[in-house]
């Protein structure tokens, strides 16, 4: 059997994904396609395709399930998993974990952290950024996105995280899964790690950056800290996000939350806009999953301009600011 | 408030990368070595608190030999000495493996009166990145831990609490960036601690630094055998994609150009 954990959409989120959040409606898909092979081969293709949510289920996340084609929704709700403390999280989605087969999440970082506490409380082993798997085991990210591992792990059950964008998800016909509740209480222990406090500002939110469907990259081509003027109206006026290259936080430039790579957030935006940034390997892994990539950029070997789908060769303030004139003049 | 940072000597990407004979590692013939900006905030994370409560800071590896470059490199930002678990193939060592190594190298110290309050890893290593071994470690050591955390403070409230306490905090306070904003715990030690980037800058090493790294107390042990071993079986590369990208013109003239194609992508709102 495989278990899939779902992240839900907070209240702020925009709705594109329905509640499910978009890299967990990839991993449910990711599941319900390699349905065989992850729940050890012997199973039946027609194996129960479950899932775990835990805090509120929305109706809208669970008509998304439904689309996805869930079998079996596992809806953990208590006072002791309504702040996240992943030890707690991690015994509640154990105590509804199969035996055999696959525990699974999309690779954010609630994922990851997730599946690492219940692969070790399992004893069983775990793949991180998995984005195919066949029968001779799987394929994952390593070295951030240059390169892939091919793996086979062993013992009856095997933990994953799903790369994001490894698929893109499916709706199939709506099924009419059936809904388990279950209230866990944690124990002391468990509760040591919990959340005591969120704090919200602006600068720490990299939720629009994730879930944005055009994001506006600007690298250290800006120049300056004052240099973001053009590449901020641009998000604007795409209804986007600013991303930045991991330079411009290291120069102070812009706050870490708005990095994107290796060791910042990954994208997946219908429209990445790079502007004045080569293209670093540690960039290119946070910004693959984009579906077209725009280039702007005076240098016309950078890598970003050679991977991208379109490129201007050219100042980016310059061009950016004609852009944003072009845009506004058609608009009147 | 005594902390072990474990850190790894990574090969240092910026460009091409290529296979190894073998095809289960890349060719680490021209490439510099590092480790990843997760461990150098980490590093530095560690140095500040125990700067401020009078604790030590260790460094620690599982590499071979050639991983005393990195590790002279965190002591030359302050840390105080350093560990490298030995071996000549760090390749066989699974995550498990590896948190069972460090696992034993901290239980060992802490019988040899040196335990540590706090244990950092980088939340993810900048090669295999399998986002597990901090979290074997905690389970293996019976510890609670976070990941994520790109910040750690002594707590005013607990420091209160501590001063009455002989042994010197008993608590940090954690900051990582969750779904809806900053996430604030308050851990009680010991634990472990796995640190992401964007909370502290690491600073460079002082000429002072470097030559008092070069004298720093390094130990070395044997690593124990890898029992569950690393399921890798092969490395592949992405196929060379020849570019494909459409150069729209050169300047501020191609900008209609532009504004065209976001309009086909359909993102003009």
């Amino acid at each position: 059997m495989t278990l899939v954990f779902v992240e839900i959409e907070g209240p702020d989120a925009p709705s594109g994904s329905g509640g499910v959040q978009l890299t967990s409606a990839e991993a449910v898909t990711f599941a319900r396609t390699n349905t065989a092979i992850l729940d050890g081969g012997s199973a039946a293709d027609s194996s129960p395709l479950e899932v775990a949510v835990i805090g509120a289920l929305t109706d809208e996340a669970r008509d998304r399930l439904a689309h996805l084609g869930v079998d079996r929704i596992h809806h953990i709700d208590s006072p002791d998993v309504h702040a996240y403390s992943a030890a707690a999280w991690a015994q509640a989605l154990v105590d509804v974990a199969p035996t055999h087969g696959t525990v699974m999440a999309s690779g954010t970082p609630r994922g990851m952290e997730l599946m690492a506490h219940v692969a070790a409380r399992l004893g069983a082993r775990m793949a991180a950024n998995v984005v195919a798997v066949d029968e001779d085991g799987f394929l994952r990210q390593v070295l951030g996105g240059a390169a892939f591992e091919r793996l086979k792990l062993t013992g009856a059950l095997q933990v994953l995280t799903v790369a994001g964008h490894a698929c893109d998800p499916e709706d199939t016909a709506p099924t009419e899964p059936e809904i388990l509740t279950h209230s866990p209480e944690a124990s002391a222990d468990d509760l040591r790690t919990r959340v005591v406090r969120t704090e919200v500002e602006e600068a720490d939110d990299t939720s629009g950056l994730t879930q944005a469907k055009v994001v506006v990259g600007a690298g250290r081509g800006v120049g300056s800290a004052d240099g973001f003027a053009e590449v901020l109206e641009l998000a604007d006026h795409l209804g986007g996000a600013l991303g930045v290259s991991r330079v411009v936080t290291s120069l102070g430039w812009r706050p870490h939350a708005e990095q994107v790579g290796q060791t910042g957030s990954r994208i997946s935006p219908d429209v990445y806009i790079a502007c004045g940034i080569s293209g670093a390997i540690q960039h290119w892994a946070g910004v693959q999953g984009a579906k077209s990539i725009i280039a702007i950029n005076t240098d016309e070997e950078a890598t970003m301009v050679q991977r991208a789908d379109y490129a201007i060769i050219g100042d980016l303030h310059e061009v950016v600011a004609a852009i944003n004139e072009e845009i506004t003049r058609r608009r009147r | 408030m005594d902390i072990l940072v474990c850190i790894k000597r990574v090969p240092d990407i910026s460009g091409q990368i290529t296979l190894d004979a073998s095809g289960r590692d890349i060719d680490h013939g021209a490439l510099g070595h590092t480790i990843s900006a997760h461990e150098e905030c980490a590093v530095e994370l560690a140095v500040q608190l125990a700067g401020a409560t009078d604790g030590e800071v260790t460094i620690l590896t599982l590499g071979t030999d050639d991983a005393v470059e990195q590790l002279r490199a965190s002591l030359a930002v302050g840390a105080d000495d350093a560990v490298l678990i030995e071996t000549e193939d760090p390749g066989a060592y699974g995550p498990e493996d590896i948190a069972f190594a460090i696992a034993e190298a901290v239980r060992t110290r802490a019988n040899d009166s040196r335990s540590c309050d706090l244990v950092l890893v980088g939340n993810d290593a900048a090669d295999t990145g399998d986002f597990q071994v901090g979290v074997r470690l905690a389970y293996e050591l019976d510890r609670p831990v976070l990941t994520g955390i790109t910040l750690l403070r002594l707590a005013e409230e607990a420091a209160e609490v501590d001063a009455a306490s002989e042994g010197g905090p008993t608590s940090v306070e954690a900051y990582g960036i969750g779904p809806a904003g900053t996430e604030v715990f308050r851990l009680p030690l010991p634990a472990v601690v796995a640190v992401q980037e964007g909370g502290v800058e690491p600073r460079y090493p002082s000429i002072p630094g470097r030559m008092k790294a070069k004298k720093a107390p390094l130990d070395e042990v044997d690593a124990p055998e890898p029992v569950h071993g690393n399921p890798r079986n092969a490395l592949e590369l992405p196929p060379e994609q020849s570019s494909t990208v459409t150069v729209l013109g050169e300047g501020p003239e191609a900008a209609g150009a532009l504004v065209d194609v976001l309009d086909e992508l359909g993102v003009l709102r």
